[in-house]
């Protein structure tokens, strides 16, 4: 018998905690399969957040360690600085970066931290039940924007890729989704890319994935895809912010 | 080694280079901004790295990193700064991660004032983060004292992995003394082998980690940790204590107190009034058991203290209701005076107290 598929050796035997039809799971495949191809796995360093990912220190097979609330750059740059030969990245939902960590974001690409960071944005607060994130779209209901958001009290979603492309220090900024095979295609090629840019000691590297939360967005796994290209697409645009050039 | 005129705040950062410390991360705020300030020049000529943080928060989760990566590593700051690491501190404690941190306290609460204080006597021995945890917490009195509990302190953070608070107040960072920079006593550290290395393809996976779902999990760590604070309360108390034999007064004080109390203590003496010390140079884990060698004599304790009154609340507990304790405290930048402390020592010794 010939091998078709196998896990990628970037993740440890540990199943899932995810509800079925979530796409961290095929953000982790992807970032674990990254670091197999890249050769760099055995001198990564991954940071966890707090979020339903929290677990994830017990999904990839490298080094980890698990962060405070929104404080993952911060912990990744402590890392860092002691091992600047390592891989060092830091995978983070939306309310974890966008709001309690929007300061730690936005100071580790304004050092031009050589870290890379997975930035899953579900436009929700996933772990705790389904809350306003600051990635939740004007309209969209919520536990605790049960009419659904509204702007004049919330304000507007925040567009974490176009801001953190104002930075100098940011050197490679890409907004990719999983929602159809060739997009997952498309953001494994980015994921590779941002680890590309700390391997090559360019600067701060990130990737904002777009990505369902079915349980809490009250809709079944395949809704939920849709759900995502028809509202989130629109007001979140896919593509590259920020790309280096070699040697340059 | 000759000593060398240093002002407190700087030799608490060369202490810290003498004791290996690689990797300072911080943000400044007055009395303490000379730490970071000598830091940015001197680690990087040590081989070192300095950073200065987007914020206190930033600052400890950075030393999180740094210190689960396997490095020695301290941070610095006074009071209100220190209320913004306390998330970090809880997490370096869960974790199990070594590290320095140093409070030049001021005065509180809220943003209070830049004179020194001691009000920070409950958050750094209750732990001002959440959960079970202890953090050892020395209380330098001179800048001797600093540079030799600084180095100590590394070794220590190292050997129980756990994060060691140096509690000084604001007066001690700023004077200046002449400092020796001793060896310290050579002692067996273990192997960082649970530190974020990279497995290099050689090792299973290392997690630093506070996180633990299930409830018998947790509370499997907690006992683990709390069997290791229980060493610490056998093994690591420090402290200076002369005359509670005979003494009829006993004074409690640390910090810059206690020299203030020394003063006191004489003037009563030259009257005489035999007068006892109490100096706790570990405020976790607290003296306690000295307390039980006070004499007969004794007609009362006196603490003192440029606070409301926190330490005091030890003493209590140390004294087990045997004898009377009094409060003399300042507040706001304000110091206690020797005279005050005579008067009070007067009136306990002569029962008008
Ligand atoms: C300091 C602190 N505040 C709040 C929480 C509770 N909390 C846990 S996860 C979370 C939100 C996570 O949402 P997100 O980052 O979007 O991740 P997701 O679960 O959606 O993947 C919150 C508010 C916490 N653990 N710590
Ligand atoms: S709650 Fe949402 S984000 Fe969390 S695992 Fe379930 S589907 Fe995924
Ligand atoms: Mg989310």
């Amino acid at each position: 018998m010939t091998m078709v598929y196998e896990k990628s050796k970037g993740l440890t035997d540990v199943p899932f905690h995810y509800c079925p039809g979530c796409t961290h799971g095929v953000i982790h495949k992807l970032v674990a399969e990254s670091l197999v191809e890249l050769g760099v796995l055995d001198d990564t360093i991954g940071v966890a957040p707090v979020g339903c990912s929290v677990l994830a220190y017990k999904y990839f097979n490298c080094d980890m360690q698990e962060a405070a609330h929104g404080r993952a750059p911060a912990v990744a740059t402590g890392i860092k600085r002691v091992h600047p030969d390592k891989v060092v990245f830091s995978y983070q939902g939306d309310g974890d970066l966008a709001s309690i960590g929007a300061g730690e974001i936005v100071h580790v690409a304004h050092r031009a931290e050589k870290i890379t960071t997975i930035f899953v944005n579900n436009a929700i607060y996933g772990m705790t039940g389904g809350q306003m994130a600051p990635t939740t779209l004007v309209g969209q209901k919520t536990t605790t924007s049960p009419l659904g958001r509204d702007e004049a009290l919330s304000g507007k979603p925040i567009r974490i890729s176009e801001m953190l492309a104002t930075i100098d220090g940011a050197k490679f900024v890409e907004r990719v989704s999983v929602d159809t095979p060739a997009n997952i295609r498309k953001a494994k090629k980015a994921i590779k890319r941002a680890f590309e840019c700390q391997i090559k000691g360019e600067g701060f590297a990130i990737v904002e994935v777009l990505s369902t939360c079915p349980t809490n967005w009250g809709l079944t796994p395949v809704k939920a895809l849709d759900w995502l290209k028809d509202n989130m697409i629109p007001y979140y645009p896919l593509g590259n912010f920020r790309n280096f050039e070699e040697g340059k | 080694m000759s000593k060398v005129l240093m002002k407190g705040n700087e030799a608490v950062g060369a202490a810290a280079i003498k004791a290996g410390c690689k990797y300072f991360f911080g943000y400044p705020i007055t009395p303490s901004s000379e730490i970071p300030e000598y830091m940015s020049k001197a680690l990087p000529e040590a081989g070192g790295v300095f950073l200065q943080a987007e914020s206190e928060v930033a600052a400890i989760n950075m030393v999180y990193g740094a210190g689960g990566a396997g490095a020695r590593v301290m941070t610095a700051s006074s009071s209100p700064g220190i209320s913004l690491k306390q998330e970090g501190i809880t997490y370096i404690a869960g974790a199990e991660v070594p590290c320095v941190i140093v409070n030049m306290m001021r005065g509180g609460p809220g943003l209070g004032s830049i004179q020194p204080g001691q009000a920070d006597y409950f958050q750094s021995t209750r732990g001002g983060g959440n959960g079970d945890y202890r953090t050892l917490c020395y209380a330098p009195s001179s800048i001797q004292e600093i540079v030799d509990l600084v180095i100590l302190g590394f070794d220590k953070a190292d050997y129980y992995r756990n994060p060691v608070l140096i509690v000084a107040d604001g007066m001690i960072g700023q004077m200046m003394e002449a400092v020796e920079f001793k060896d310290p006593a050579p002692i067996d550290l273990p192997e960082k082998d649970w530190a974020t290395t990279g497995t290099g393809g050689k090792r299973q996976p290392n997690v630093v980690n506070s996180l633990f779902l299930q409830a018998e999990e947790l509370q499997a760590h907690n006992d683990r940790l709390e069997k290791k604070y229980k060493l610490i309360e056998e093994n690591e108390v420090l402290y200076e204590a002369y005359g509670l034999e005979e003494a009829e007064v006993v004074l409690v004080a640390y910090g810059t107190t206690s020299r203030i109390v020394k003063t006191a203590m004489k003037q009563a003496e030259a009257k005489g009034i035999k007068v006892g010390i109490i100096r706790p140079i570990t405020l976790w884990p607290f003296p306690h058991d000295v307390f039980k060698t006070i004499g007969n004599n004794a007609k009362g304790i006196l603490t003192v203290e440029m606070s409301a009154g926190q330490m005091i609340d030890d003493v209590k507990i140390a004294v087990e209701g045997r004898l009377p304790v009094y409060f003399n405290g300042t507040q706001g930048g304000m110091v206690p005076t020797p005279a005050s402390v005579l008067a009070d020592i007067e009136k306990i010794a002569g029962g008008t107290k």
